[in-house]
C-alpha cells in the first residue's frame, strides 16, 4: 500500500503527514486490493485467521438474533477490544498504540480467510456478508477526517449531479448535494428507494454515500473471491496450510446457521394424525396460522408449503407420515394431481429429489427477511406480517386456552409496534407456559429469545415431558 | 365443431401442436430474439429450453446450436409448451461433462410476470383461472405503469410485452445490461417496483412512506397515471364496493376510526349505495377533516395505489434461472398463442380475440388447400405458413423488435472496432 501516498490530499495538519508518512498501512480501513507480501510464521498466519473468525462468527450470530445494527456495533466492538480477539483498530490520532501491527493482522487475517472461504458459494456468501458487516462497522467508528481521506484515495466512479439535473428531478427539495452512478452499483439503496432513478443512473443524496462505498467493498471482495477459488487448486502448497485451512472453515460452517438442520432429538414416532394436537399445544404462531389455513383451506400455497413442511421435517415427521400428513390435508385434491405436483417437492425437502440437499428448517430470521407474503400467502411471520388489529384476534383464538388474554395485549403490540418481533413471540410463549411454571424474562430457556419456530415448538415440548413427570399423573385438560 | 364459434374450449390435441410447431410457429424470429444477431452465439447456444411433454414430463437443459435443430427437436418431442431459461457458462447439455462450479447461470433477460390470480381480492367479475375483458384492464394498468417505470427509470429499451395465453401477461427485457443483471440487482430493481406488501392478513398493502410524507417521486408518477384508472375501474366497472366484503375491505383502509364508524354506519343503512357514492363519501370526509395531525389525504392516495397498482409475481424476476414460457408457445388449456402484446394499444387489447391454435389451422387449410392436399406439395417445408394467417401481425411485431436489438449489436460491434 505503500505507493497510496502519493494520492493522498495534502491537509492543514503537517503533525499528521508526518505520522502517516512513516506508516506502512496509513488508513485503518482497508479495502484488502493488496495480498500481504511480507514473511510471518505459521502462528501469526494462525492467530490472525482464528482471531478474525471469532469476530465473523459474532457477526453472524448477531443477525441471527435480529440484534438491530447499534446492538451489534455494541457486541462486536467489545468482542473487537477483547483480549481474545484483539482486532481492535486505532485510529491515527492514537499515537500509543503500534498501528502498523494492529492493521498488518487486520490484513493478514482478512486474506488467510479468503482463502479458507472461498471453497462453496454458500461460503463465499456468508463471508462476504460478515466481511461488509465488518467494514461497515469500523467506517463507523472510524474518525471523519481519516475516513474522508481514505476515501480520496479511491476512485469511485461518482459524479455530482448539477444543481440543473437535481432541481429538475426534485424541484421542491432545498438544494441538495445529489451523486450520479449507475444504478447497478448501489442496489440496496434502489431497492428500499432511497434514490431517485432516471434513465439508469441512481442519484444518491449525499447522506446515502457511504453505500456506495459500502457496495463497492462487497462487489470486490465478491469478484476477489471467486478468482481465488479458480486459483486455489493450482496453488502450489506445502502441507502446512491447508490442514489449518480445512479447519478453519469447519468452524465458520458450525456456526449459527446449520442449527435446525437434523430432526429434534427424542421426537421418534411423531405420525400425521398428532399434528392436530401438536399445533394446537406447541405450535408459535406462524406455523399455528398456517396450519389453521391449511386446514380452513385445505391448501397451501408454495411457500407456506414450505415454511411448513420444514418444521414438521424438523419436528420428527417422517417422510412417510408427511406424505400421508399432507395428502389427507389437501382433501379437494385429486390423486392423480397431488402425486404430479405434490409428491415430488414433499420429498425433496427431504432430500431425496433432486439435488439431495438437507434443507434446515427456516429461522425466524428467514421468515422475516426472505419470500415476504403476497396476496393471498398465509406464510411469514404474523406479528411482522399481520396487521395489527388481526394479530391480536389470531393470538388470542390461538393462545386464550393457554392463558393468553387481552389484559396481554398492549404489551405484546407494544413490542411488534418497534419491530421486536421476537421478542413479542417470546413474550407470546412465557404467558403461555406460565403454568409450566416459565416466569418473565427467561424465554426458551436461560433467557434467550426465540430465533427458531422449532426452538418454540421444542421448548414448549420438553416442558409439558417435564411437567408428566413431576406431576401427579394428572391429565393435561384439553379438547 | 359446431360448438366452436360459441367459444367452448376445442381440446388442444398432440396432432394439433404438431401441426402447429411444423408449420406455424416462427422459430426464426425466435431464434433472432433470443440470439441478437444472425450468426448463432453463446446467448443462443447456450441457452437452457426446458420442455413440457405430453403428460406432463418435464425435461429440462436442452440446448441447441441454431435455430433449425430446436425446430427439430420440438417436433419429435411435441411438447405441450417449452421453456426459456438462462445463458449458462456452458452448453446445458453438456452440464454433466463440465465441473459443477464451472455451469452457473450467466445472462438472463429481465423478465416479469403479472398473473390476474393475484388480483382476485380485487376483482368481482372473474376470479381464478378465469378472465374477461373487463379484468384486462387491471392487466393495462399495470403495463403502462411498469411499461413506462423500466424505460424512464431504468433506462431500458427493449421490452416486449407477451401474452401469456390465459389470465396473465408476461415482459422480456433484452437490454445489454438488463441481460447481465446479478440476482441481487434483480431482487433490488423487483424491491423498487413492488409497492403491494404482506399476505391475507395484511389489510394495508401500501406502505412506502412515512405519515404525512409525499409519495416518493416514482410511485407518485405511477399514482398520476392510476387516479383515473381507479374511477373507472374499480368503482364504475368493478363496482367493489358495493358488496359487504367489498365496503367492509375499503373501511379497514381508513385510519380515523370516527370517520369509519360514520360510514359504516351510514353504508350498512344505505347498503344498496353504489361504490361511486361510496367512495365520495369517502372523499368528502377527507376534506372536511381539519385535523392538524391528520393522515387522511395520504391514505386516500394509498387506497388509490393498493386497488390498482401493479402485483408481481416478485420470485420469477429475481433469479436468473427462472425459467417463463416462450412467447408463441400455446396456453394448453385455452388454446390461445402466447402473442407479443403493444403496449401503447394495450387498452384495446381483447385476450378472448388472440387467435387459437385450432383456428390458425384452419385459416390454413382454407387458403392452400391444394398445397395441404396435395401429396407431393406436403412435404415442401413451411417455413413461413404463418404469413398467411392471423398469426402475421404478431410475428411481424416480434420481427420488428429484433431488429431494433440486431441495430444495437450492429453498433456496438462497430463501437469495439473503432477502438482497436
Amino acid at each position: 500500500m505503500e505507493n497510496r501516498r502519493g494520492t493522498i490530499r495534502h491537509t492543514k495538519l503537517r503533525a499528521f503527514e508526518e505520522i502517516e508518512s512513516s506508516l506502512k498501512y496509513p488508513f485503518c480501513l482497508n479495502f484488502y486490493d493488496k495480498p500481504p507480501i511480507d514473511d510471518i510464521t505459521i502462528e501469526e498466519f494462525e492467530t490472525a485467521a482464528l482471531d478474525r473468525l471469532r469476530v465473523l462468527a459474532e457477526i453472524e450470530s448477531c443477525f441471527a438474533r435480529n440484534r438491530s445494527f447499534d446492538e451489534m456495533a455494541e457486541v462486536i466492538k467489545t468482542i473487537c477490544k477483547s483480549d481474545r480477539c484483539s482486532l481492535w483498530l486505532s485510529t491515527n490520532s492514537a499515537s500509543d498504540k503500534d498501528l502498523d501491527k494492529e492493521r498488518e493482522k487486520d490484513h493478514i487475517g482478512h486474506f488467510v480467510l479468503r482463502l479458507a472461504f472461498c471453497r462453496s458459494e454458500d461460503l463465499r456468501q456468508r463471508f462476504v456478508k460478515a466481511e461488509t458487516t465488518l467494514f461497515k462497522l469500523r467506517y463507523r467508528w472510524d474518525n471523519t477526517e481519516e475516513r474522508q481521506q481514505f476515501l480520496n484515495t479511491r476512485d469511485f466512479d461518482w459524479v455530482l449531479a448539477s444543481s440543473e439535473e437535481v432541481q429538475e428531478l426534485i424541484p421542491s427539495d432545498p438544494p441538495t448535494t445529489y451523486y450520479k452512478v449507475k444504478w447497478t452499483r448501489v442496489p440496496d439503496l434502489v431497492e428500499k428507494r432511497k434514490v431517485i432513478l432516471k434513465g439508469g443512473m441512481a442519484y444518491v443524496p449525499a447522506a446515502e454515500q457511504a453505500s456506495i462505498v459500502f457496495q463497492a467493498f462487497q462487489t470486490l471482495l465478491e469478484k476477489a473471491l471467486e478468482a481465488t477459488a479458480k486459483a486455489l487448486p493450482r496453488l502450489d502448497e506445502d502441507n502446512r496450510l491447508v490442514p489449518i485451512l480445512d479447519n478453519l472453515s469447519k468452524g465458520f460452517q458450525a456456526g449459527v446457521s446449520s442449527e435446525w438442520a437434523s430432526k429434534t432429538e427424542g421426537q421418534e414416532g411423531l405420525t400425521a394424525d398428532m399434528i392436530d394436537e401438536m399445533a394446537y399445544k406447541h405450535y408459535p404462531a406462524c406455523m399455528r396460522n398456517l396450519h389453521m389455513a391449511l386446514r380452513r383451506d385445505k391448501h397451501l400455497k408454495h411457500y407456506g408449503r414450505l415454511q411448513y413442511g420444514l418444521f414438521l421435517k424438523i419436528l420428527g415427521l417422517s417422510i412417510d407420515e408427511a406424505v400421508a400428513f399432507w395428502r389427507k390435508a389437501f382433501s379437494s385434491i385429486q390423486d392423480d394431481k397431488f402425486n404430479k405436483e405434490y409428491r415430488y417437492n414433499i420429498r425433496h425437502s427431504y432430500g431425496l429429489e433432486g439435488k439431495r440437499a438437507n434443507y434446515a428448517a427456516w429461522s425466524c430470521q428467514q421468515i422475516l427477511m426472505s419470500n415476504e407474503p403476497g396476496p393471498g400467502d398465509s406464510h411469514g411471520c404474523p406479528y411482522r406480517h399481520f396487521s395489527t388489529d388481526n394479530l391480536q384476534s389470531a393470538l388470542l383464538t390461538m393462545y386464550s386456552d393457554y392463558g393468553l388474554t387481552s389484559q396481554d395485549m398492549p404489551e405484546i403490540m407494544n413490542m411488534v409496534k418497534q419491530k421486536h418481533y421476537h421478542v413479542a413471540c417470546t413474550r407470546v410463549f412465557e404467558i403461555t407456559h406460565s403454568r409450566q411454571g416459565v416466569k418473565k424474562g427467561e424465554g426458551v430457556g436461560a433467557g434467550e429469545s426465540v430465533t427458531h419456530p422449532n426452538h418454540y415448538a421444542a421448548r414448549s415440548r420438553e416442558l409439558t415431558k417435564e411437567e408428566g413427570k413431576e406431576g401427579d399423573g394428572d391429565v393435561v385438560m384439553q379438547g | 365443431m359446431a360448438i366452436s364459434d360459441k367459444q367452448e374450449i376445442e381440446p388442444v390435441t398432440p396432432e394439433i401442436m404438431l401441426a402447429f410447431y411444423r408449420r406455424l410457429y416462427p422459430f426464426k424470429s425466435l431464434f433472432a430474439w433470443l440470439n441478437h444477431e444472425h450468426v448463432p452465439t453463446k446467448l443462443f447456444t447456450n441457452r437452457e429450453f426446458a420442455f413440457t411433454l405430453q403428460g406432463d414430463v418435464y425435461l429440462r437443459y436442452n440446448s441447441f446450436s441454431n435455430a433449425d435443430e430446436l425446430k427439430k427437436q420440438v417436433c419429435s418431442y411435441n411438447p405441450t409448451r417449452f421453456e426459456i431459461g438462462p445463458v449458462y457458462s456452458a452448453r446445458p447439455r453438456d452440464r454433466k461433462t463440465v465441473r459443477p462450479a464451472a455451469f452457473s447461470p450467466q445472462l438472463r433477460e429481465l423478465v416479469f410476470d403479472i398473473d390476474m390470480t393475484d388480483y382476485d381480492p380485487i376483482r368481482t367479475c372473474c376470479s381464478g383461472a378465469d378472465i374477461c375483458h373487463r379484468c384486462w384492464a387491471f392487466i393495462a394498468a399495470a403495463v403502462r405503469v411498469l411499461d413506462r417505470a423500466i424505460r424512464d427509470q431504468f433506462g431500458y429499451h427493449h421490452l416486449l410485452w407477451v401474452y401469456s395465453g390465459r389470465r396473465g401477461i408476461h415482459l422480456w427485457v433484452s437490454d445489454r445490461e438488463a441481460l447481465e443483471l446479478t440476482d441481487d440487482q434483480r431482487r433490488a430493481l423487483v424491491g423498487w417496483l413492488t409497492v403491494i406488501h404482506g399476505g391475507k392478513e395484511m389489510h394495508k398493502k401500501v406502505n412506502v412512506r412515512a405519515p404525512r410524507t409525499p409519495l416518493p417521486p416514482s410511485i407518485q408518477q405511477a399514482y398520476n397515471m392510476l387516479e383515473p384508472v381507479f374511477r373507472e375501474l374499480i368503482l364504475e366497472d368493478q363496482d367493489l364496493f358495493a358488496s359487504e366484503e367489498g365496503w367492509k375491505a375499503l373501511l379497514q383502509l381508513i385510519p380515523d376510526n370516527d370517520i369509519r364508524s360514520r360510514l359504516e354506519e351510514k353504508w350498512e343503512e344505505k347498503a344498496r349505495r353504489s361504490s361511486e357514492s361510496k367512495w365520495d363519501d369517502f372523499v368528502d370526509e377527507v376534506e372536511r377533516d381539519k385535523k392538524p395531525k391528520s393522515n387522511l389525504k395520504n391514505a386516500k392516495e394509498d387506497i388509490i395505489i393498493q386497488y390498482t397498482y401493479p402485483r408481481l409475481d416478485a420470485e420469477v424476476s429475481k433469479r436468473r434461472n427462472h425459467l417463463l414460457k416462450a412467447p408463441f408457445c400455446i396456453h394448453p388449456k385455452t388454446g390461445r398463442v402466447c402473442v407479443p402484446v403493444d403496449p401503447r394499444t394495450i387498452d384495446s387489447f381483447d385476450p378472448e380475440k388472440v387467435p387459437t391454435v385450432q383456428q390458425l389451422l384452419r385459416e390454413l387449410d382454407k387458403i392452400a388447400p391444394s398445397a395441404t392436399a396435395g401429396e407431393g406439395a406436403a412435404v415442401v417445408e413451411h417455413h413461413s405458413d404463418w404469413e398467411r394467417t392471423s398469426l402475421k401481425p404478431y410475428v411481424d411485431m416480434l420481427d420488428k423488435h429484433v431488429m431494433g436489438l440486431m441495430e444495437e449489436t450492429r453498433k456496438a460491434k462497430q463501437k469495439m472496432d473503432l477502438s482497436w
